[in-house]
């Protein structure tokens, strides 16, 4: 199942015609090298949006019901990282008593992940439909989308897709407004992002109650990242049977990764599920570099040595065998110049201050966690450095309010699997040439504070 | 209807009366926060596990129906 | 105690028990501060666990409140001066000494709302139920003027002697709370210190000219009815 990657943002592509080509390019169809689609062009490219299938009456409810159930025949799983069952969310939303909320979840916190906001520059009105469908389908009569406030492209380009849409007044129930969210990495995290738009910071809160029971203003809130609804939108029209003709029984359909690192064309490509890692990195134009090894998903992701990267295809029952999983659709190519160990280390000490400083387990373990790998870096860290690591990993795992802590660990985890040779070397002699170098990997510097950030909604 | 305890770990702040008051399902790790044993509680431990949680000054422990979903 | 006349010229067994039991109502309050401060600053020691001192903590404060009852009770039974139970629950009302009853009144409902809360502390949030209890920091001074102003053996020894150290404890367990943590909330600590210190500068001022100064039965708003009108009335014990 190693169908080649397809469309770049630097390609251009011709419009396809209505009929529902199972091939890719699926969600990059149509795009731009420069700016968005208007809402013109994206109904040439995809055709227009289905029919309303909103709660109510009892026609709606059974297209809304239709459309939930369709979601779940196509196996779609949700784009945000977690991969949770998208139609099980939205059953359990729709199911809920109060009217619902819709957030479409455009945060990505995840620096070396650019999918998100490339989909809302240049294909806004893809999200926008699947984010109007399924505020119908689970009778919600409000849709907020949230944007990192650092894409100020993509911010602009959904204003004037919403303004677009105003003007055209298609009749659709659903309020749609425009919020952007700080940048730190748990912010888009559902809970933290239900508590930004509630009024509080964009930290995680304490779950239960989950969001789809109680989110924002105390109404059950779907939250789904806009490649998801993306995805939605297709569905939609096509149907599950088309979805399913791409990509693996266990992971139908096709993603969108962001391949950057050693390669020649760093940008988002559209993948189907299951296609080998070899052939995306042609389609990005080859490798500039032997790769040393690389981190997969994001991250929260997990690192797979150089040597074994040939055999690898992108889908999670394919990765589990080496640890990783698909996550947020990062593919980051560290080079052999790069020092992993040195990496790790610096990886570590972000996700460290980028805790919600909240739970205890977790700031103190981070902490811990990041100055041991410093000290294995410099090779002063003792002889019981990896008892030390895995004592802390079983410390933090599962014990913070959150999943950032657990996530944290699959990075530095795999790492020392990896690359242990690069580990016993730093522990015999301390530092390396490499480790001087400036970082591969991207690590802004991105506060977690509790102020709120400016906040722009601009209601429809 | 078996019952669990479990630690809300943004509420606690480490004060430790959980772990004095229920040391059979609650020890501290080395910086005072809970390690908390979220297996079903047996019948003779409810008592100790409520007054645990009444103790905590910030309400952090919480005693609840055992197998209620936890995803995060 | 100078002696006890029985009968309608001299003080009721209530009178002293209502002299008693707010004493000792004013001491335990002073303990479960100490005790409060000593919970909030997570001391213990290996035989003296968390738990038992916030048990302590709790127990004492709810010890408190039943000396207080019996105290209101007392007042109330005491046919020396009318005193209604809306008088001790309900502050200003009443028209024995009405001000400084009224500060009674004024600390039981805050001591009331802490407690209740406490209690139920379950069914609402934490900061909710901490903003509440924080209230007992105001209620201490409230009922510590209460009882020098209601008193009028203000100046016997004992009473004194016990005010002083009641004083003392609760200045030590504000100061640690205040200090320990400086400079974290640090308005809300700052407002701390500066309120205790006012207070500590009125208590210095007012004892003097006030309760221990002269015919402070009259000045405090005992009804006219009740003051002694012998020259040679003594001035503790035999008057009111």
């Amino acid at each position: 199942m190693s169908g080649p990657a397809a469309t770049s943002t630097g390609e251009r592509s011709r419009a396809s015609t209505q009929r529902a080509e199972p091939a890719l390019p699926r969600l990059l169809a149509g795009i731009q090298p420069q700016g968005a689609l208007t809402l013109d062009e994206h109904v040439a490219v995809h055709g227009p949006m289905p029919a309303a299938a909103g709660r109510g009456r009892r026609r709606d409810r059974e297209q809304a019901a239709t459309l939930i159930a369709e979601v779940a025949r196509a196996g779609l799983l949700g784009h945000g990282g977690a991969a949770f069952p998208t139609a099980t969310k939205m059953q359990a939303v729709a199911g809920a008593r109060r009217r619902a909320i819709v957030l479409a979840n455009g945060a990505e916190g995840e620096p070396a992940s650019l999918k998100d906001r490339t989909l809302l520059e240049s294909l806004p009105h893809l999200v926008l439909d699947g984010a109007i469908l399924a505020a119908e389908a689970v009778g919600a009569d409000e849709v907020i989308v949230c944007v990192c406030e650092s894409a100020h492209e993509a911010h602009g380009s959904l204003s004037r897709a919403l303004d677009e849409r105003a003007r055209g007044a298609s009749g659709r129930a659903p309020a749609l407004s425009l919020t952007t969210v700080p940048s730190h990495y748990v912010a888009g995290q559902e809970s933290a992002l239900v508590n930004y738009l509630s009024g509080g910071p964009a930290k995680p809160t304490f779950t239960p109650p989950m969001p789809f029971q109680q989110g924002v203003r105390r109404r059950p809130t779907l939250v789904n990242n806009v490649e998801t609804l993306a995805h939605l939108a297709l569905i939609a029209r096509h149907g599950a049977r088309w979805f399913r003709e791409l990509g693996t029984p266990g992971q139908p359909g096709s993603a969108l990764v962001t391949l950057s690192g050693a390669v020649a064309h760093p940008g988002v490509y559209e993948i189907e599920h299951g296609a080998s890692l070899s052939s995306l990195i042609a389609a990005g134009g080859g490798s500039t570099a032997r790769v040393r090894g690389a981190l997969l998903g994001g991250y929260a992701g997990a690192w797979v040595a150089g040597e074994l990267l040939n055999g690898v295809a992108l889908s999670d029952e394919h990765l589990a065998p080496h640890g990783a999983s698909l996550g947020a659709g990062v593919v980051l190519l560290l080079s052999e110049d790069a020092c992993p160990v040195a990496e790790t280390a610096r990886l570590a000490s972000w996700l460290a201050g980028q805790s919600a400083r909240q739970c205890g387990p977790c700031v103190h373990g981070l902490d811990a966690l990041a100055s041991t790998l410093d000290e294995l870096a410099a090779g002063s860290a003792g002889s019981r450095a990896t008892q030390r690591i895995d004592r802390l990993a079983s410390l933090v795992a599962r014990r913070g309010a959150c999943g950032h802590p657990d996530g944290a660990l699959n990075p530095i985890l795999s790492a020392l699997h990896s690359f242990q040779a690069e580990f016993a070397d730093h522990a015999r002699h301390g530092l390396c040439e490499a480790c001087a170098r400036p970082g591969e990997l991207p690590l802004p510097e991105r506060p977690v504070t509790d102020a709120r950030m400016r906040a722009a909604v601009s209601q429809r | 209807m078996s019952q669990r305890v479990r630690v809300n770990p943004i509420a606690c702040e480490a004060h430790g009366m959980c772990a004095e008051l229920l040391p059979e399902r609650i020890t501290l790790d080395e910086w005072g926060y809970p390690i908390v044993d979220e297996t079903p509680l047996h019948g003779s431990e409810v008592a100790h596990a409520m007054r645990a949680a009444r103790a905590c000054p910030t309400l952090a422990l919480l005693l609840e129906r055992a197998g209620d979903e936890r995803r995060r | 105690m100078t002696s006890y006349v029985l009968g309608a010229a001299g003080p009721s067994v209530y009178w002293y028990l209502t002299r008693s039991t707010g004493a000792v109502s004013l001491l335990l309050l002073t303990l479960a501060i100490v005790l409060g401060v000593v919970d909030v600053e997570r001391w213990s020691t290996p035989r003296v666990p968390r738990f038992v001192l916030d048990s302590l903590h709790r127990n004492v404060s709810l010890l408190a409140l039943a000396f207080l009852v019996v105290h209101i009770l007392t007042s109330v039974l005491d046919s020396f001066a009318s005193i209604s139970i809306a008088d001790a629950l309900i502050p200003f009302i009443g028209s024995y000494r009405p001000f400084w009853l009224g500060l009674g009144a004024v600390a039981f409902d805050l001591i009331l709302a802490v407690i209740a809360t406490s209690l139920l502390r379950a069914r609402m949030g934490f900061s909710t139920w901490r903003t509440v209890h924080w209230l007992v920091y105001a209620s201490w001074p409230i009922a510590l003027v209460h009882g020098f102003g209601t008193g009028s053996d203000a100046s016997s020894t004992w009473l004194i002697a016990l005010s002083v150290v009641c004083i003392a404890m609760v200045a030590v367990a504000v100061l640690t709370r205040v200090l320990v943590g400086w400079p974290e909330n640090i308005r809300v600590r700052a407002a701390a210190l500066i309120g205790t210190g006012v207070f500590g500068l009125f208590i210095a001022l007012w004892l003097p000219s006030g309760p221990l100064g002269s015919e402070w039965a009259r000045r405090s708003g005992t009804p006219a009815s009740l003051l002694p009108h012998s020259a040679t009335a003594k001035s503790s014990g035999g008057t009111r």
